[in-house]
């Protein structure tokens, strides 16, 4: 019997205490069948990293609204290397300046929600993602 | 799967948290693992935290790791969340209340979802123990899901078991209903600083106080034995008091006390022979679970479909009984051959 449930990590780094958005987006990929492992709030580039490793999670998301973005991001990806884990995608939703998402998905996000993205948007991209690249 | 494997034994993070989910996700790689890693289990003192939801179970659980990381036990945590009856999903919270653990590498915290188990467990939360355990965890403690009054499960999978309440947790009733409260070696009355967790510990002591007829009591001088439930039969070489504890998790109140009277526990276990008690009662449930399982894979695989299904639509228009197809299936397997 195999089982392909797709857990996902949903985070806040940073300091802003803004975490409506992030459990929206938790509770409707748990709606769509995902196993959602939520952090809460103020979480470090760390103890992202580590919640990650420890979960074995397919995917990362990152909730930002304080415009740390450009600072805390690549930290994660750094981390995410040091632990052998650059094959964990992460995506970015929140408030992004435009200019900001190419440089981001430079570094490696996979895709940046900006406010007003339908959470079947956010659901289809990471089925695409998560499916779409791992064949174990 | 076999580096995988080695890599556990030698305690590396990344390959537990990936054999975990090999073995949450196919019962193929859960049986080869374990049935490697096996024989390094056994070390672990497993300890049981459950309760209602909203007792504050997660932020004790925090606390407890904490105190016991002082004495520098590695501590692996096994936190179980439900899964969504409707769609499989699930939102694993637990790690919110444990973010005081981070950073330390001598913790390891998994969350679980119960993926439609209903003893306040996951199927595979047993397998996930033993290989914390063979991968060199000292102290293995699992949060059940908010449990209520019949999710159990935790009991044979626990060495220590613990069951947290809070304040307001409802009249002497609920403390005399089957359930819950009787697989208890502690009982935790948490958030101790709200009103009301007198009249809550109260409750939990008179409780325990009508529980202690059972066994042998004193009658009139004379002593005489009454009847008693298996688990207190096993208790009864060296009775276990089960002590009622007053926390406040949210500033680690009481928790070094809940600690020491766990470890006692633990010791009380291993000196009145308990310890392996428990362990022949955990495998002897494991091993039947196991068996049924195999049964009913058996009989699947021998048994084709069409007949099975055949059976069933004789039963849905009463021409047998439930009974009588199972007599025929069991002909059908002809396990003689």
């Amino acid at each position: 019997m195999e089982e392909r449930i797709i857990r996902v990590l949903i985070a806040k780094p940073g300091l802003d205490g803004h975490d409506r958005g992030a459990k929206v987006v938790a509770r409707a990929l748990r709606d769509a069948g995902m196993e959602v492992i939520y952090t809460g709030l103020r979480q470090t580039p760390e103890m992202i990293v580590e919640a990650a490793l420890q979960e074995d999670v397919n995917i990362i998301g990152l909730s930002v609204l304080s415009g740390a973005h450009m600072a805390l991001t690549p930290r994660i990806f750094e981390l995410l290397r040091l632990n052998d884990m650059e094959d964990v995608p992460v995506f970015i939703g929140g408030i992004i300046p435009n200019e900001d998402v190419p440089i981001l998905k430079e570094m490696g996000v996979v895709e940046v929600f900006g406010p007003g993205t339908s959470t079947e948007i956010i659901i289809d991209s990471i089925k695409d993602t998560v499916l779409g690249e791992r064949t174990d | 799967m076999n580096a995988l494997i080695e890599q556990v034994r030698i305690g590396r993070r990344r390959a537990i948290a990936q054999l975990i989910t090999q073995i949450e996700n196919n019962d193929t790689a859960a049986r080869s693992a374990i049935k490697a890693l096996y024989s390094d289990t056994g070390k672990a003192h497993i300890i049981g935290i459950t309760g209602p939801p909203g007792t504050g179970k997660s932020t004790l659980v925090n606390g407890i790791a904490k105190v016991i990381r002082k004495s520098d036990l590695r501590v692996g945590i096994i936190a179980v969340d439900p899964s969504s009856p409707f769609t499989g999903g699930a939102l694993l919270g637990d790690r919110v209340r444990m973010r005081d653990l981070s950073g330390d590498v001598g913790i390891f915290i998994r969350s679980m979802a119960s993926r439609g188990s209903l003893g306040g467990l996951a199927r595979m939360t047993g397998n996930v123990v033993k290989l914390l355990d063979a991968a060199g965890y000292e102290v293995i403690l699992v949060e059940t899901v908010g449990a209520g009054q019949a999710e159990v499960d935790i009991a044979s999978t626990a060495h220590t078991t613990m069951v947290v309440e809070a304040p307001g947790m409802g009249d002497e009733i609920q403390t005399i209903k089957a359930g819950i409260l009787e697989i208890a070696d502690l009982l935790v009355v948490n958030k101790a600083d709200r009103p009301g967790s007198d009249r809550t510990v109260k409750a939990l002591k008179a409780m325990l106080q009508m529980g202690q007829s059972r066994g042998y009591v004193d009658h009139h001088g004379k002593k005489i034995s009454v009847k008693m439930s298996e688990k207190d039969r096993s208790d009864s070489s060296e009775h276990w008091q089960v002590p009622v504890l007053d926390t406040v998790a949210t500033d680690g109140k009481g928790i070094e006390e809940l600690v020491e009277v766990t470890f006692a526990h633990k010791t009380h276990l291993q000196k009145s022979g308990q310890w392996f008690q428990r362990e022949k009662a955990r495998c002897r449930q494991e091993i039947g679970q196991l068996l049924q399982t195999r049964y009913l894979a058996e009989i699947r695989a021998r048994v084709p479909t069409t007949e099975r299904e055949k059976l069933i639509v004789a039963v849905a228009e009463r021409r047998i009984d439930p009974y009588s197809a199972v007599d025929e299936l069991f002909a059908q397997t002809n396990y003689r051959d």
